[in-house]
């Protein structure tokens, strides 16, 4: 049984069809990045992978539980991050951590100590009594990630979650994430950093106008767009044309060529390897086109 | 964050199932808490009916009842108002909630989430029994002198309690029903000029025919009614049914309404 299971999933609000025939199975223990721009559908997604909302059409499943019949079930064994700080403003960070694992069953003791170790792991021990509408962005940031890593949980959902991190939490999280994958959990992680999804993901889909894209390990979707790309940079390295090539000479003579009658001269030759950037660029393209 | 930390974070504690009633409490907890860090809102709720209070009694007393009674007139008024005032405080807090991501956190655990909604309320009777014993404190320190024996001021004190339920399940529902912190304070206000066209302040027979068939049937009348023949051992009439009856319709009807809203305001995404 896989971890994730959608077919078929629509979506409108209004007249703006946000999710539109999405399929897509992520296996158990797999770190799984969806990726796409902003309004692509992602966050609808994980509303609706969190129980928070329901799917027009299709069906869904976590864990094997269907995510509208079975929403208590699928409740017992998720952990959702979301894109804002779903912090209570009134109590400290402290305070946050136990009543949420006072929520799910810890005992009081328990939940102390638990809160202890989140509130060292993530930098907030000076803070930890102080009411949260005294923090920084970046503070609530990691006390609402914190919260989602409270109790065990099977599937993990973060949705952008370094988004407003510093470069310190963001590796942070990185390592978390890791170790996550090793103890056997299942997370999927939305993002709109491509370097985000190659360093993390086990596997990577593209989201876009509401369906699934393209879909494999972030080698496989590289490979997609061609073995090598020729860029022609400025002697300041800045780049002023880039195209993706097999890697044959005859393809990299003819790219060479197209490239210098587009910018008529000048720079000189880079050959380097693809990036998800040029994966994510030209799948979009090719969708709009 | 080093390697063993990470390690530590990712050991997460098994859950357990939590009861209703465990879940209540903390919820209770958590909205109490909030009573006490909002120091500003819980001296506001306070200071003001104590100020009418003194308002009416010094500045307007004289002129509506120049006999110097009117103190023992107009403290069920304000006792009443008092727990408008302090209810309308849940609009606040409960659009707070529902507006900022933490409900969707406790909408994806597996417990009842409207139990938040109840706390809200469970923690607003507390906060308004306080407020309201200060009043009284108020009250008598400036001259009102209540004949009631302890029967009678139980059976009052849990008439006053119906009423801070019926109306802070009402404000609850507002809460729900504003799409923003500013509007759900607002909303309060409002409802805060129903005592003022009642018999709280003024006998309604010198009010003009249609106002005064209006007051005499909107519920903070009776209330008001039952609360002073409780108080002052006067003739108490029907007017405890009535009071009961009221509280009872608007508690029962907030509650479902509430409930209704905080459903469809999850389906409707």
């Amino acid at each position: 049984m896989d971890a994730i299971e959608i077919t078929g999933v629509t979506k409108s609000f209004g007249d703006h069809r946000v999710l539109d025939g999405l399929d897509l199975q992520v296996r158990r223990g797999d770190v799984f990045a969806l990726l796409g721009p902003n309004g692509a559908g992602k966050t609808t997604m994980i509303t609706i992978l969190s129980t928070l909302a329901r799917p027009d059409s299709g069906a869904v499943r976590v864990s094997g539980f269907d995510v509208v019949e079975q929403a208590d079930q699928v409740r017992r064994v998720i952990s959702l991050t979301g894109q804002h700080a779903a912090v209570d403003e009134m109590l400290s960070g402290a305070e946050n951590l136990i009543l949420i694992g006072r929520l799910n069953g810890l005992t009081t003791a328990a939940a102390r100590t638990r809160a202890t170790q989140l509130l060292s792991a993530f930098d907030l021990v000076d803070a930890a009594r102080r009411p949260v509408r005294t923090y920084s962005g970046g503070m609530r940031r990691r006390l609402d990630l914190a919260l989602g890593l409270v109790v065990e949980a099977e599937v993990i959902f973060l949705d952008e979650p370094t988004t407003g991190l510093d470069t310190r939490s963001r590796q942070a999280l990185w390592a978390v994430v890791a170790q996550l994958a090793r103890s056997g959990v299942t997370v999927l992680l939305t993002t709109q950093y491509l370097e985000e999804a190659d360093r993390l993901a086990d596997r990577v889909a593209v989201l876009h106008g509401g369906r699934i894209v393209a879909e494999g390990t972030p080698a496989e979707l590289k490979a997609r767009v061609g073995a090598e790309v020729v860029e022609i940079r400025a002697d300041d390295g800045t780049v002023l044309a880039e195209r993706p090539v097999d890697g044959s000479p005859s393809s990299v003579q003819r790219a060479i060529t197209e490239l210098e009658l587009l910018i008529g001269g000048g720079g000189h030759v880079v050959l380097r390897r693809p990036t998800l950037d040029d994966v994510f660029l030209a799948l979009t393209e090719e969708v709009a086109a | 964050m080093t390697a063993t930390s990470a390690e530590v974070l990712t050991a997460m504690p098994a859950r357990e199932r939590v009861g209703r009633l465990t879940t209540g409490r903390l919820f209770v907890r958590r909205s109490l808490l909030h009573s006490i860090r909002d120091v500003d809102a819980l001296i506001i709720s306070i200071a003001l009916p104590v100020m009418l209070m003194l308002l009416f009694v010094y500045v307007f007393g004289g002129a509506i009842e120049p006999g110097g009674r009117y103190v023992d007139y107009v403290v069920p008024g304000i006792i009443l108002l008092c727990a408008g005032f302090g209810g309308s405080s849940t609009a606040v807090g409960v659009a707070q909630d529902m507006t900022t991501g933490v409900i969707d956190r406790f909408r994806t655990m597996p417990i009842r989430s409207n139990a938040v909604i109840t706390g809200h309320v469970v923690a607003s009777l507390a906060r308004n029994l306080v407020a309201t014993a200060v009043v009284v404190v108020v009250a008598l320190v400036v001259g009102f002198r209540p004949s009631a024996d302890l029967l009678a001021w139980s059976a009052a004190i849990i008439l006053i309690s119906l009423w801070i339920l019926a109306i802070t399940w009402l404000f609850a529902a507002l809460g729900l029903v504003a799409r923003s912190v500013e509007a759900a304070g607002n909303y309060g206000f409002a409802l805060l000029f129903l005592p003022y066209l009642s018999s709280a302040f003024v006998p309604t027979d010198t009010m003009p025919s249609g106002l005064r068939w209006i007051a005499d049937h909107q519920p903070i009348t009776p209330l008001i009614e039952s609360i002073r023949g409780l108080l002052l051992d006067t003739e108490l009439g029907t007017a405890p049914y009535w009071a009961v009856g009221w509280c009872l319709l608007i508690m029962v009807a907030a509650m479902l309404w509430a409930r209704y809203l905080f459903r469809s305001r999850s389906a409707a995404r």
